[in-house]
C-alpha cells in the first residue's frame, strides 16, 4: 500500500526533524529525570542506617582482588577444582567403565575400591550382556560387531570418561559463580585480557573450557560485545577440556615422569601438564591478539562489569544449573557425535585388505605425514576419528597398534607405545597436537549454533588445525635436527 | 577552582575518594551505557578499589559496584562538590504532576477469565535474584531454550494460582531498555509486543534507586506492572528499611517485598500478579514526566503515529524513541511494516492466545 507507506515516510521524516533538534540529548534527559525521581522516591520510602554491604564483604574483596594475593588465590582455587575433578572422577569413572564395557563387569571395581568380591550378578558388564544377547538371537557377527563393538562401545567409552569429571567440575564451578567470585576473576584478569584485545570475561569462558569447550563456547554469551565474544568463541579450544586431560595425564606420566626418580614422578607429571596448560593459555592470548588485530579489528567496546555482593550459594540451584543445563546438555550432544564415530572406527578395524585392517592401510598412507609431525600414521588417524570426542584418542591408538577391530585399553600401554617406536618427541608431539588441534564435533556444532556463521565455524577449526600442524612440524624437525648433531635419534 | 574541577575525571581520583558526576565526555553507545548505569550529573560516586594490575577500577555508583577501565573512567567528568543536578530540579518542580494522580491502584471486580494461561514477563537488573524469583514461582515447571534466532537464553515456566494458569517468561537481566543491546531489545520487544498480561520488575532492595530506573522504563511501556522488591532480607541486614506501602504509593503500581531464596513474600506476589493479570487490579503508574520541550515534540508525533499504525499499544514510547534517534532498528521496522504487523496482531488478540510473540514469527 504505497499510500500508507507515504504517510509512514512523513511520520518518520517528522520524527527525524525532531531528532535533529534534540540531537542525542533525549536519552540523557529521560534517564536523568528517571534517576532524579528514583532518588526522590527512595528518600521518601527508604530509611537507611548504613546501606552498605557488611564489612566482611569489603575485606574479602580486598583479599581476592589484591595485587599480592588476588592471582595466587585464583590459581590455587582453579587448581583445587581440577584436582578434585581429576581425583574424584576416578572412582565413578571406573564404576561406569565396569558397568558399561569392561570384561568381568564390576569385578575389578569392587576389588580395587571396596576390597571385596563383587556379587555374581555384577560381574558382567552391559557390553558383555549385549554380546550374549546377540549370540542368543544368532545375530550376524558383522551386525553385532558394528553396533556393539562399534557404536555402543564408543558411547560407553565417552560416557564413562566424560560424565564423572563434568558432573564434578560443573557444580564446583557453578558454586563459585553463585557465590559471586567469578566476576572478581574477570576483574583481576581484565588487564591481561585487554592487552590481547579480549574481554576480562574471556577468562571465565576459558575456565569453563577446562571443563568442556562446548560449555565454554556457550558461556561466551556473558560477553556482551560481539567482537570480544567472537574472539572468545574462536579461541576456546586452546584450553584443554576434560576429554583431553586423561590423554595428557597418561602421556605425561608414561613418558616424562618415568625419566625421573620415582619420588619425583608425580611432581614432574603435574609440572608437565601445567606447562602444557600454560602453553594453551599463551596460545589463546596470542591468537586473541592476532584476531583482534586482523579479521576482528576494532576498538574494544564498552567494558562495564558489576561486582555483585557475595551471596550464600543455593545448593539446589547449583545442582540444577550445573547438572541439567550444562552436564546433561553437553553429554547428550557428545553422545550424538560419538555414536557414528564408534561405528566407523569398528568398520575400519573389521574390514581387512589382505592381512591388514583398513585402519592400518589408511594409517600406513598417513605415516609420512605423521612422522613429519613427530607422530605416526596410527596416531594421526586416531586424532581424525576422535574428532567427535577427544576421549577416544588413546583407545583408538591402542586398537590401531594391536590390529583389533574395537577400542581397547591396557593396564600399561607404555610398553605397547614404546614397541611401536614412541620416543619423548612422540609423546611431546601427541600432547601438543591434543592441546592445539581442532575443537571436537560437539564444540563445532555449538560454535555453529552460537555464531550462525559458516565462516566463523570454519575458521574456528582451521585456525587451531594450522597452528597444531605448524607447531608439531616445527618441534619435530628442530628436535630431530638438533638430535642428529649430538648423535641422538628421535 | 571551577575550571580545575571541570577538568577532573573519574580516572584521576584516588582509591577511597568520593566525588559527584558532572557529565560524560563521549557520545554514542558508551555514553548511553554509562548513563544507564547511573553516571548522571549529580550522582555521588566512590572509588572502591583497583584490580591487581591497577586497571580496571571498581567504582560505587547508585549502591552498586561497577568496574570500569581507566580509559572509560577518564570520560566521566566529576567534581568534588555536588552541583544541583538539572534533572533533580526538574523532577522536584514537576512534583505537582505526581500528586495529581488519582490514588494508587483501582480495584475492580472482573468475572472469571477463561483464557488458558495468562502471560507474565519477568524483568529486572542483573544480580537482583531475578532467576531465584523465577525458580521460586515456577519450581521445576520450567523450560529453558533460546529466544528465536538469538543466542540469548530464554527460560519459561508455569504455575497455577486461584484456579488460573500463569505462564512466565524470564527476560534477560538488563540495566535499561534504551541502549539497544541484544538483551535489551529482547526485553523491550517482549514487553512492548508480547503484550504480557502482567510485567513483574524485580528490584534489588539494597540498590533501589538504580533498580527503579528500569521500573520507570517498563512503566513507560505498560500499566500492568508489579514491582517485586527482592533481597529484602539482605537489605534488612544491611540496615536498609523500606516502606513498601509508601513505595507503592509513589510508583502507583502494586509493590511486593520478597526474599525469594527463603520463599518469603511469594504468596503475596502470586496474588498480586493474579490481580493485575486478570484486570481485577488496575495500576495507575505515576510516570516520570518528560521535560516540556520533549513533551511537545512527543505530543506532536503521537497522533501521527497512531494514525499510521492504529493498534500500537504505546505510541508515546515509540515517539520518544524516534526523537531520541538511538534506535535504528525501531525506525527500520516501522518503515518496513514489521511494527504495524506486530501491533496488528496485538490488536486482534491473536498474540494472547498462547502464540509466541517473537520476532521470528514475523515474516519479513
Amino acid at each position: 500500500m504505497p499510500a500508507v507507506n507515504k504517510e509512514l515516510r512523513e511520520v518518520l521524516n517528522r520524527a527525524e526533524d525532531h531528532h535533529r533538534r534534540f540531537d542525542t540529548t533525549v536519552h540523557d534527559q529521560v534517564t536523568e529525570a528517571s534517576y532524579a525521581r528514583a532518588r526522590q522516591i527512595v528518600a521518601r520510602s527508604v530509611n537507611q542506617t548504613t546501606g552498605n554491604a557488611p564489612s566482611w564483604q569489603f575485606r574479602l574483596d580486598r583479599i581476592l582482588t589484591s595485587r599480592i594475593t588476588g592471582l595466587p588465590i585464583m590459581v590455587a582455587l582453579l587448581a583445587v577444582i581440577f584436582w578434585i575433578t581429576i581425583v574424584g572422577a576416578n572412582v565413578p569413572s571406573a564404576f561406569l567403565s565396569g558397568l558399561l564395557r569392561e570384561e568381568g563387569g564390576l569385578a575389578c571395581w569392587f576389588s580395587d575400591y571396596l576390597g571385596v568380591n563383587a556379587p555374581a550378578v555384577l560381574r558382567v558388564s552391559l557390553y558383555e550382556l549385549l554380546h550374549r544377547l546377540a549370540s542368543l538371537m544368532t545375530a550376524p557377527s558383522w551386525l553385532a560387531g558394528f553396533f556393539i563393538d562399534g557404536v555402543y562401545l564408543g558411547l560407553a567409552w565417552v560416557v564413562s570418561v566424560m560424565l564423572p569429571p563434568m558432573a564434578i567440575f560443573f557444580p564446583l564451578f557453578t558454586l563459585l559463580e553463585d557465590f559471586g567470585y567469578l566476576p572478581r576473576v574477570a576483574f583481576n584478569l581484565d588487564k591481561i585480557m585487554r592487552r590481547a584485545g579480549a574481554h576480562g570475561k574471556q577468562s571465565l569462558t576459558m575456565s569453563m573450557g577446562f571443563g568442556c569447550n562446548a560449555a565454554g563456547v556457550i558461556a561466551c554469551r556473558i560477553i556482551d560485545s560481539p567482537r570480544e565474544r567472537l574472539i572468545a568463541i574462536l579461541t576456546n579450544t586452546f584450553v584443554p577440556c576434560n576429554g583431553r586431560w586423561p590423554t595428557l595425564i597418561l602421556i605425561a606420566s608414561l613418558f616424562v615422569a618415568v625419566r625421573v626418580p620415582a619420588h619425583l614422578a608425580t611432581v614432574v607429571a603435574a609440572a608437565t601438564i601445567s606447562a602444557v596448560t600454560l602453553l594453551g593459555i599463551a596460545v589463546t592470548l596470542l591468537v586473541s591478539l592476532a584476531l583482534s588485530r586482523t579479521v576482528l579489528r576494532g576498538e574494544p567496546s564498552a567494558f562495564t562489569l558489576e561486582l555483585p555482593p557475595y551471596r550464600r550459594p543455593q545448593l539446589g540451584r547449583i545442582l540444577y544449573t550445573s547438572l541439567i543445563d550444562r552436564t546433561l546438555f553437553v553429554l547428550l550432544r557428545a553422545i550424538v557425535c560419538a555414536a557414528p564415530a564408534g561405528g566407523l572406527i569398528w568398520l575400519l578395524g573389521a574390514i581387512h585388505i589382505g592381512d591388514a585392517t583398513l585402519y592400518q592401510v589408511v594409517a600406513g598412507a598417513l605415516q609420512p605425514i605423521g612422522v613429519a609431525l613427530g607422530m605416526d600414521g596410527v596416531i594421526l588417524l586416531a586424532f581424525v576419528f576422535a574428532i567427535p570426542a577427544n576421549e577416544i584418542v588413546i583407545p583408538t591408538i591402542i586398537m590401531g597398534y594391536q590390529n583389533l577391530s574395537r577400542m581397547t585399553e591396557l593396564s600399561n600401554p607404555g610398553q605397547l607405545f614404546a614397541d611401536n617406536g614412541w620416543t619423548l618427541l612422540t609423546a611431546a608431539c601427541v600432547m601438543l597436537f591434543s592441546l592445539l588441534h581442532y575443537p571436537c564435533t560437539t564444540t563445532t556444532l555449538t560454535i555453529w549454533s552460537e555464531t550462525r556463521s559458516a565462516r566463523w565455524t570454519l575458521l574456528s577449526n582451521l585456525i587451531p588445525l594450522s597452528i597444531a600442524l605448524a607447531v608439531c612440524f616445527a618441534v619435530a624437525q628442530v628436535t630431530r635436527a638438533l638430535g642428529a648433531t649430538i648423535g641422538l635419534h628421535f | 577552582m571551577s575550571d580545575r574541577s571541570s577538568e577532573l575525571t573519574l580516572a584521576q581520583l584516588e582509591v577511597g575518594a568520593r566525588a559527584y558526576v558532572r557529565g560524560i565526555r563521549t557520545n554514542g553507545l558508551l555514553r548511553r551505557r554509562l548513563v544507564d548505569l547511573g553516571f548522571v550529573p549529580g550522582s555521588p560516586v566512590e572509588v572502591v578499589m583497583p584490580s591487581p594490575g591497577g586497571d580496571p577500577v571498581v567504582y560505587r555508583i547508585k549502591d552498586t559496584q561497577i568496574a570500569l577501565r581507566r580509559s572509560d573512567a577518564d570520560l566521566v567528568q566529576v567534581a568534588a562538590e555536588p552541583a544541583i543536578a538539572e534533572g533533580e530540579e526538574r523532577a522536584i518542580s514537576c512534583g505537582v504532576a505526581f500528586t495529581a494522580c488519582n490514588g494508587c491502584t483501582q480495584q475492580k471486580d472482573v468475572p472469571g477469565l477463561n483464557r488458558s494461561a495468562l502471560t507474565v514477563a519477568l524483568a529486572g537488573n542483573p544480580n537482583t535474584g531475578k532467576s531465584t524469583v523465577f525458580n521460586a514461582l515456577t519450581g521445576l515447571r520450567q523450560h529453558v531454550g533460546n529466544w528465536p534466532g538469538k543466542t540469548v537464553t530464554r527460560a519459561e515456566g508455569w504455575w497455577s494460582h486461584g484456579g488460573q494458569r500463569f505462564r512466565i517468561v524470564d527476560l534477560p537481566g538488563t540495566y535499561s531498555l534504551l541502549s539497544t543491546s541484544t538483551d535489551e531489545e529482547i526485553a523491550r520487544d517482549y514487553i512492548l509486543f508480547g503484550a504480557p498480561d502482567c510485567s513483574v520488575v524485580v528490584a534489588d532492595a539494597t540498590a533501589l534507586e538504580r533498580n527503579l530506573n528500569l521500573a520507570f522504563q517498563v512503566l513507560e511501556i505498560t500499566n500492568r506492572v508489579v514491582v517485586c522488591v527482592n533481597l529484602i532480607d539482605e537489605a534488612k541486614r544491611w540496615g536498609v528499611d523500606i516502606d513498601i506501602h509508601a513505595l507503592s504509593e509513589e510508583l502507583g503500581v502494586p509493590t511486593v517485598a520478597t526474599a525469594a531464596r527463603r520463599g518469603q513474600g511469594l504468596d503475596e506476589l502470586k496474588q498480586t500478579i493474579h490481580a493485575v493479570a486478570t484486570g481485577a487490579l488496575e495500576p495507575s503508574p505515576r510516570r516520570v514526566p518528560y521535560d516540556d520541550e520533549l513533551q511537545r515534540a512527543v505530543d506532536d508525533l503521537v497522533p501521527l503515529i497512531e494514525a499510521v499504525i492504529p493498534d500500537l499499544p504505546n505510541a508515546r514510547w515509540i515517539a520518544m524513541r524516534l526523537i531520541d534517534g538511538g534506535d535504528d532498528r525501531l525506525r527500520e521496522e516501522m518503515a518496513n511494516g514489521v511494527l504495524a504487523e506486530l501491533a496488528g496482531r496485538i490488536g486482534s488478540g491473536s498474540l494472547r492466545d498462547g502464540m509466541r510473540p517473537d520476532r521470528a514469527d514475523v515474516k519479513r
